[in-house]
């Protein structure tokens, strides 16, 4: 499977608007501003909601103890919080989709 | 409070400068690419933010824990989403209010 990186998107962003008024370099100003503003938004503890797509959360890890692997000596760790991302019923059913015709074309999962 | 669509195209008009009509479909270019691509199984990477992965799972049988009786669960694509280190570091140092 191949991987598509930040540049891609831009590309195929770019390819996409052609017609339009917009030039590449205000796109990938544009990708990296909404990824700003998705960190920035989540760093303030907000959700992110993208019908369709999907939703980002934080959700908390409890403190616990930590070792320092050198010494083995125990360190307390605060309370930690990690971004969430839970697809949307669209993305869901559309990455399933493809699946199902993978399967049906033969496809096996080991 | 969430931040939706409207709030990210909102961003694109104040901050890149692009007007509000091109804003708007520039967002929803943005994530529909990224759901059409993740829908043809490729992953994504987004320096910064994180990657989005594809996880296929095989069928197994599962069991519904009221009745007890076995109903198989068939093979499954997930979407998987990993916080890039910038991300992650960003969002380590919140320490406010636990509304969520």
């Amino acid at each position: 499977m191949g991987t598509l990186t930040r540049s891609d998107i831009v590309n195929l962003l770019a390819e996409k608007f052609a017609d339009k008024d917009l030039l590449k370099s205000d796109i990938s100003l544009s990708v990296r501003e909404l990824l700003n503003a998705m960190s920035t938004g989540l760093a303030k503890g907000e959700r992110i909601e993208i019908r369709g797509f999907g939703s980002f959360t934080l959700r908390k890890r409890k403190p616990r103890i930590g070792r320092n692997p050198k010494t083995g000596e125990p360190v307390a760790l605060g309370v930690k919080y990690t971004p969430h991302f839970k697809a949307g019923k669209d993305l869901r059913e559309k990455v399933q989709a493809a699946l199902d015709a993978e399967l049906a074309a033969g496809k096996t999962l080991d | 409070m969430t931040i939706t669509k409207t709030d990210l195209a909102e961003a694109l008009y104040m901050d890149v400068g692009l007007n509000k009509r091109e804003a708007s479909e520039l967002v929803d270019a943005f994530f529909n690419l990224i759901k059409d691509t993740l829908a043809a199984g490729h992953g994504i990477k987004l320096s910064g933010f994180g990657n989005f992965e594809l996880r296929d799972k095989k069928a197994r049988p599962g069991r519904n824990p009221k009745t007890l009786e076995e109903i198989p669960i068939s093979a499954r694509r997930v979407v998987a989403f990993k916080p890039g280190q910038k991300l992650k570091m960003t969002i380590e140092t919140y320490a406010g209010s636990r509304q969520q």
